[in-house]
């Protein structure tokens, strides 16, 4: 069980058990009681989406958009196909909070996807899920049978008259297809390059039709709403920040793992969950969000609450949740030229800044690294982020230059002294033994 | 060029599509292609193409822009580590050392009697069981510390 702890858990509540994922136990569980519910009622769809603004639910992919919001951009009169998209291609160096909600309660998404599908007017779906977890795309398409089987998924579902068809379909190892307009173009059966916006998928998405796009754990969410309200999903997170969110904490602690905590939950409760860090080293800097997000040094994310606005505050973003800790052992040259790397790789490369910026930022901090690095690189790693930054499609090239500028701001003299001395000032063995991997050396 | 198994799954990829979007299909295809194969020439690149009505070009800038599609052949067993960051914080890179010595490769090299490929991966969303290692693109193999990976070669061999 890779969840590992959890306060007024939501998301992850009851999942003991083998077989915690199937559709008998989620019903144990109390699911599909809210899609029977609106079926039953024939609940108004504009109820709906207002009770999902109300929850002020935000997107738990990355960009934390308001999905109630996001819903109500699906146009109500046009007549066709329209779809609703589950984006399960999580990529985001360091989260790992889609797989175990995959794993543990897929039927929580199956359910929040047909009840978001109802809600917007669409009857069919896909569930986009990352290449690399195989195993939870088979478990994935296991529980899309048993729904099917229930009646709770597919042509006139439980007699209501309203249709949902919902599939799988298996990424195959392109981080940009998190991007949802790339994971579209995707699921169309091409090469995952974001598309130009606007238009945006509400009005031109899969095969050009409407389509909205939400994470896994922003559907997962979603039954929880609606069979107890928004006001008690709003309350248990803090104004403006609904609910409760997993965090999938990796990196330099004792217990790595997902917790789900609501949000506002300050910092330090998180990492003490998470059993502190190895060692009983100290705790050196915290990426809070994703690869993405903007390092943060320890003295700044100890004084943070996990919430959208306490983070973003602080210069950093939420993100995905996914947080990345770093003790006194880490090489920030290092770490920093290991994500440059990822970015430089992951670049589907349409827009020239994205493509040759990304390949200059990890040259550079490579050289740096190894010893190579010249006195004026630190500016000029600043002068590539700023010519990257809002100048692309897509926000990689920006994913690709926040980790740069604020690993250079905050870890300055960490990089001068790479430069000048031509080594790392944490001493090679010292990252060594931080990994764990050679136990002897510990 | 593919076995009757093989195409009866391809067939049931494309009944998830709108029936005149069988394109969406290709993703799913070129794997199974490859599952059967152990790596995508040309050929079934091609035959998949024509399999689903689309150009072959299209089929092969699908098949070259995702990374777990391989281009060349491989090893009876395609090992990928992931070393990015929050797995190297947990010993990812250290665990491809171990590996390349183990191996007597490098990342992108096949071992003289074709039993492995070694390749380094990208983030695959699992970060708390880091180190982790994928075998041939389905299995995943987690907390790879040096024990364990010795266990996984003995059993792989």
């Amino acid at each position: 069980m890779a969840i590992l702890g959890a306060i007024n858990p939501m998301l992850t509540v009851g999942l003991d058990g083998d077989n915690a994922w199937r559709l008998e136990d989620y019903v144990k569980r109390g699911g599909y009681s809210a899609l029977r519910k609106i079926l039953a009622e024939k609940t108004p769809t504009d109820q709906i989406i207002n009770e999902v603004k109300k929850s002020v639910l935000r997107g738990r992919g990355g960009a934390g958009f308001p999905t109630g919001l996001k819903w109500s951009f699906m146009p109500k009169y046009v007549p066709g196909d329209k779809y609703v998209i589950c984006n399960s291609d999580e990529g985001e160096p360091g989260t790992f909070k889609d797989r175990d909600i995959l794993r543990y309660n897929p039927h929580s998404v199956i359910e929040g996807m047909a009840i978001a599908a109802y809600a917007v007017g669409a009857a069919r779906g896909y569930n986009y899920i990352h290449g690399e977890i195989w195993e939870i795309y088979k478990r994935f398409e296991d529980a899309l049978d048993e729904a099917r089987a229930a009646g709770l998924i597919g042509k006139d579902i439980l007699g209501s008259g309203f249709d949902f068809e919902l599939f799988a379909h298996h990424g195959y190892g392109a981080y940009i297809c998190g991007e949802e307009s790339a994971l579209l173009d995707s699921i169309e059966g091409k090469k995952g390059q974001p598309r130009f916006k606007p238009p945006f998928p509400a009005s031109f998405g899969l095969y050009g039709r409407p389509t909205t796009v939400n994470n896994t754990e922003t559907f997962s969410a979603v039954p929880f709403i609606l069979n107890h309200g928004a006001d008690a999903y709003l309350e248990a997170g803090k104004p403006n920040n609904g609910g409760t969110k997993l965090f999938s904490v990796s990196g330099h602690v004792n217990r790595p793992g997902n917790y789900e905590i609501p949000l506002g939950t300050p910092f330090s409760t998180l990492l003490e969950m998470a059993g502190g860090i190895r060692g009983g080293r100290k705790l050196k800097a915290c990426i809070p969000g994703g690869s993405s997000a903007p390092v943060l040094p320890a003295q700044t994310i100890m004084d943070c609450t996990m919430d959208y606005d306490s983070i973003s505050k602080a210069g950093s973003m939420l993100g995905s949740g996914a947080v990345i800790i770093m003790d006194e052992t880490t090489c920030m040259v290092r770490a920093l030229e290991r994500l440059s790397y990822f970015y430089y790789e992951e670049s589907c490369g349409q827009c020239t800044p994205c493509r040759e910026g990304t390949s200059w930022l990890y040259k550079i901090v490579h050289r740096i690294e190894h010893g190579q690095g010249r006195t004026d690189d630190l500016d000029l790693l600043r002068s590539v982020t700023t010519n990257i930054m809002g100048r692309t499609i897509c926000a990689l090239g920006d994913a690709a230059s926040m980790p740069v500028q604020s690993f250079v701001k905050h870890f300055q003299d960490e990089f001068a002294y790479h430069i000048e001395h031509k080594k790392c000032l944490v001493p090679p063995e010292i990252q060594r033994a931080g990994s764990g991997f050679f136990k002897a050396t510990v | 060029m593919l076995t009757k198994e093989s195409i009866q799954r391809i067939d049931r990829e494309i009944g998830k599509y709108p029936q005149d979007r069988k394109q969406s299909a290709v993703m799913a295809a070129l794997a199974i292609a490859q599952e059967e194969l152990g790596w995508l020439p040309s050929e079934a690149i091609e035959f998949v193409a024509n399999y689903l009505g689309m150009e072959p070009i299209a089929a092969y800038e699908v098949a070259s822009f995702y990374n777990m599609y391989d281009l060349k052949p491989v090893g009876k067993h395609k090992l990928t580590v992931c070393t990015n960051l929050p797995c190297m914080l947990s010993g990812g890179v250290d665990a491809g050392e171990y590996l390349k010595k183990k191996l007597g490769i490098d990342f992108n090299e096949t071992t003289p009697d074709g039993r492995f490929t070694l390749k380094e991966g990208e983030c695959m969303g699992a970060c708390g069981d880091a180190p982790v290692m994928l075998v041939n693109n389905r299995r995943m193999c987690s907390c790879m510390q040096p024990e364990q990976i010795d266990k996984l070669l003995a059993e792989l061999e």
